[in-house]
């Protein structure tokens, strides 16, 4: 019976809690992208890169917080940022839409043609986030560690197997929450959200019905530069922040986006934990004997991107709609 | 061209029939501000609106349902209907029992997905939403194309029940006949250019369009 505890409490150790909270970050870069894709039509390849941006504007603003000695008691101070990091992301990226992207939406270009402009626009805010904050990883989390630690854990169960549970995890998993229905009832019951999903279903018929076109795609960047911000911040408290980590983070964001089913809010998120909960696995299904001795890792965490890669491939040759049948991506 | 619908007194029902290729369709766009018009005008309640942008003319009184893909297919029945109304600020749940009540069948479904419905019902949608902003003109683009004849004949029937409210109606229509069978007025249209404009009837008992055009 203990065995079977003990079982259980590691893999909620080293499986379940890390690869939620992870599902959960991935899963809001993935709705970031979803929306993009849904109503601007064009893939966002500078959404990993816009999740840098909006991190690094929540640590400056975490940096002069903590300067003035303000705090938020055992939480991280960001989240008191974070705010300020939303609105300074939601202004670049509406800068991006008037300079880069409203010009090739004027002339009715392929959706090919905002992706590669994205792709310019990521390396300009690439370039810019290392530039003000440097390379180098940055640890933004203070308050309390953990909401339960491993020692604390075993003398009050007794077990052999310890279980913690980070106050970033569970502080990651309730924002996501938290912001997953703010987005699903904004969709579903307001005015703009509706429009919003008007103009995705069908551009003409909702410019026919006297939708403006304007507001739509700047409530969806104001939308979108949020979704990246959390996600970018949560991200950054759980682990650390590091602009090439979050250039990264764009493989298993697309992954996860593309799996669900594109244009489709829902699949986001699902894509999202099925992606993160392949990752985490991953090191456990191999077999022991594999195992090398001592400290050595046999894959290194570099490798997990192979796990996104897979699933990409796969989803795209075996069923491109995704699983909730999103839009097929086309050039 | 010329297409003048309506005679101050109640809305009219204008009907625009031509063979494959003759501008009919053309003709509507430049009506909605779709394409560029390069000479004339185009007069709503005679206001000239030749200058405005489509969204412009539908808060001016226009609303256009368009031959295809005329429905928010992910969106429910009565979303569609609600989307009509967007540039709506007032109740207008008053108009919803309005379509309800021309088109039941909307009102069992409102929670259904426009996109799981057959063909006539999604027809009715699309008339309803472009009803919800309270037009003065009811523009549809072979509004039939697609259905079968029993639906066809309820559809002619609701729309000259949407003609009894007051409002006018120009219609494109490939069923010419039938259509010009309801007209107020007709106008035949063949290689870019208004042949023919009488009333329905005339139209119709007229040898030259009869020979030329509706096979005899």
């Amino acid at each position: 019976m203990t065995d079977i505890l003990n079982a259980l409490v590691l893999m909620l150790n080293f499986v379940v809690i890390p690869a939620t909270s992870y599902g959960a970050q991935l899963a809001l870069g993935a709705l970031g992208v979803t929306l993009v894709y849904g109503i601007l039509r064009f893939g966002n390849f500078a959404h990993g890169d816009t999740m840098a941006f909006g991190t690094m504007f929540t640590i400056f603003f975490t940096w002069l917080f903590q300067s003035v000695g303000i705090s938020f008691g055992f939480l991280p101070t960001a989240l008191l940022a974070l705010p300020f990091g939303i609105l300074v992301t939601s202004l670049y990226v509406l800068g991006m839409d008037r300079v880069v992207y409203r010009h090739y939406r004027a002339k009715r270009s392929a959706p090919v043609i905002l992706t590669i402009a994205s792709v310019g626009v990521m390396f300009v805010t690439n370039s810019m986030v290392r530039f003000m904050i440097g390379t180098d990883d940055q640890r933004f989390a203070d308050g309390e560690r953990f909401i339960l630690k491993a020692r604390a854990f075993k003398e009050w169960s007794g077990l052999r197997e310890g279980l913690k549970f980070k106050t970033t995890e569970g502080l990651t998993i309730l924002v996501a929450a938290i912001a997953v229905i703010a987005l699903f009832w904004f969709l579903q019951r307001t005015r703009t959200g509706k429009a919003m999903r008007a103009y995705s279903d069908n551009e003409d018929l909702a410019l026919l019905s006297g939708i403006n076109p304007e507001r739509v795609v700047m409530v969806t960047w104001i939308l979108t530069a949020a979704l990246a911000t959390l996600a970018g911040v949560l991200f950054g408290l759980d682990k650390s922040f590091k602009p090439f980590t979050y250039f990264q983070l764009l493989l298993p964001i697309f992954a996860a986006a593309i799996l669900g089913g594109i244009g489709n809010p829902t699949g986001a998120i699902v894509g999202g934990f099925v992606v993160a909960f392949s990752e985490k696995f991953l090191g456990y299904v191999l077999p022991d004997t594999w195992k090398p001795e001592g400290l050595m890792q046999l894959l290194t965490v570099d490798y997990k991107f192979a796990v996104s890669f897979i699933i990409l491939v796969a989803v795209l040759l075996i069923r491109p709609t995704g699983i909730f049948k999103g839009k097929v991506i086309k050039g | 061209m010329s297409f003048l619908i309506g005679d101050n007194i109640y809305g009219g029902y204008g009907v625009i029939v031509g063979p494959n290729g003759a501008g009919k369709s053309t003709a509507m766009k430049a009506l909605l501000g779709m394409l560029n018009v390069r000479e004339g005008a185009v007069r709503l309640n005679g206001k000239d609106i030749t200058g405005m942008s489509p969204q412009d003319r539908v808060s001016e009184g226009m609303a256009f349902v368009p031959q295809t893909n005329n429905v928010f297919a992910g969106m429910t029945v009565q979303e569609n209907l609600e989307m009509g109304a967007y540039l709506r600020r007032d109740d207008f749940t008053g108009t919803m029992e309005q379509v309800f009540q021309l088109f039941p069948i909307l009102g069992e479904k409102r929670r259904q997905l426009a996109g799981e419905l057959s063909g006539g019902q999604r027809q009715q949608v699309a008339v309803g939403r472009a009803l919800m902003t309270q037009p003065s003109v009811l523009m549809l683009d072979e509004p039939t194309a697609g259905v079968s004849p029993i639906v066809m004949d309820e559809l002619f029937d609701r729309i000259l029940e949407v003609r009894d409210t007051g409002i006018a109606i120009l219609m494109v229509e490939q069923n010419a006949r039938q259509a010009l069978e309801i007209a107020d007025k007709g106008y035949v249209l063949v290689q870019g250019e208004n042949k023919y404009t009488d009333t329905g009837e005339a139209l119709l008992a007229d040898p030259e369009v009869r020979k030329s055009f509706l096979g005899g």
